[in-house]
């Protein structure tokens, strides 16, 4: 999996991890594979962005499986953004980034909801204010 | 009984319930938390039954887990349309036990929140597997504008729903019931105030319209 970060190698735990996640590694999973691998990520503290985002159906799995895993002190929830296809008009960055260059349907960005204090969009712009703790 | 009369039976059951008018249409009350959903579906209920669904508060998350008002019949131009309301918990992508700590004690406070997550999940169930329409309430002083508004009428709109956006608190100063117009514009809004009981003719008209 791309990343354009890794705490591992931040020597440090300020750092933020990014997971990238192509269309193509989302492309053979089911609902709940894909699901575990963003819950994962985002239980790690890292911010997962999905280059296709996910189906209504699996979002509305994503929110109840999120609701199941919620715990005081823990885990309070996630922060998500999505860029609709129409919303999309320029692929180019994620695609240079991801490598893949490939039409995005949809843009997702995912993250813990302690650690993301600000998450909102403008006609052309996902903006995230992540803490470090 | 006689395999031919069970069978007969069977036949009859079944073509009833095809053919029914009257059968009922469970109609989801959905939205974000604090919208006013359980203040609208207790003016519903109130108003066709004389009974209430549940408590209202200003403290979000106090609707923590479905509850639903069976056989609700309203009466529109001499025709009357059947429904059952399911009141839903507000849904939200987040719940944070510390937001509940200004009006409870902390052990009450994680009680809440472990119930309002259920609800939550609880409430994506139903709109999966077990609603026939969905009233959607947005609270008209603020911007519908959210993720979660965006995600949840695009689920509806997915599963080919029909849905009526129900713009609640026309009351109050800050209400803009033409910024939640042009939120959604693909879907039929209709203005309110279910705590006043502003314009519910025609929530009752519209209801009767798109679930009838």
């Amino acid at each position: 999996m791309p990343k354009a970060t890794n705490t591992d190698d931040l020597d440090g735990p300020d750092g933020v991890q990014i997971d990238l996640i192509s269309s193509e590694r989302m492309d053979g999973m089911a609902t709940m594979e894909k699901i575990r691998m963003i819950l994962d990520g985002v239980h790690e503290g890292n911010i997962v962005i999905l280059e296709e985002g996910l189906t209504p159906d699996e979002e509305s799995r994503l929110i109840e499986v999120t609701m199941s895993e919620i715990s005081p002190d823990e885990f309070n929830g996630i922060e998500i953004e999505t860029y609709p296809k129409s919303e999309t008009r320029d692929s180019s960055l994620l695609g240079r980034l991801i490598g893949s260059g490939g039409s995005t349907a949809k843009l997702t960005v995912i993250g813990p909801a302690n650690q993301i204090k600000t998450l909102h969009k403008d006609e052309t712009l996902i903006s995230a204010l992540v803490s470090r703790n | 009984m006689g395999l031919f009369t069970e069978l007969k039976d069977s036949i009859s059951r079944v073509t009833e319930r095809l053919f029914s008018e009257q059968e009922p249409k469970r109609i989801g009350i959905y939205g974000p938390p604090n919208a006013g959903k359980t203040t609208l579906a207790n003016r519903i209920a109130r108003d066709w039954t004389g009974d209430a669904i549940g408590t209202e508060s200003r403290v979000p998350h106090e609707t923590r887990r479905a509850r639903r008002k069976e056989g609700i019949e309203i009466e529109r131009d001499g025709k009357t349309v059947t429904i059952d309301i399911v009141d839903t918990p507000g849904v939200t992508t987040k719940v944070d036990y510390e937001e509940f700590m200004d009006d409870m004690e902390e052990d009450d406070a994680i009680r809440r929140s472990r119930e309002a997550t259920e609800g939550v999940a609880e409430a994506m169930h139903w709109l999966r597997e077990d609603v026939d329409g969905v009233i959607y309430v947005l609270d008209s002083a603020v911007d519908p504008i959210t993720q979660v508004n965006t995600m949840l009428i695009g689920i509806i709109e997915s599963r080919d729903l029909p849905v009526l956006i129900f713009a609640n608190k026309i009351d109050l100063d800050e209400s803009s019931v033409k910024r939640i117009e042009d939120a959604f514009p693909q879907h039929t809004t209709v203005p309110l105030s279910a705590k006043e009981g502003d314009n519910m003719d025609e929530v009752y008209d519209s209801i009767a319209e798109y679930f009838g």
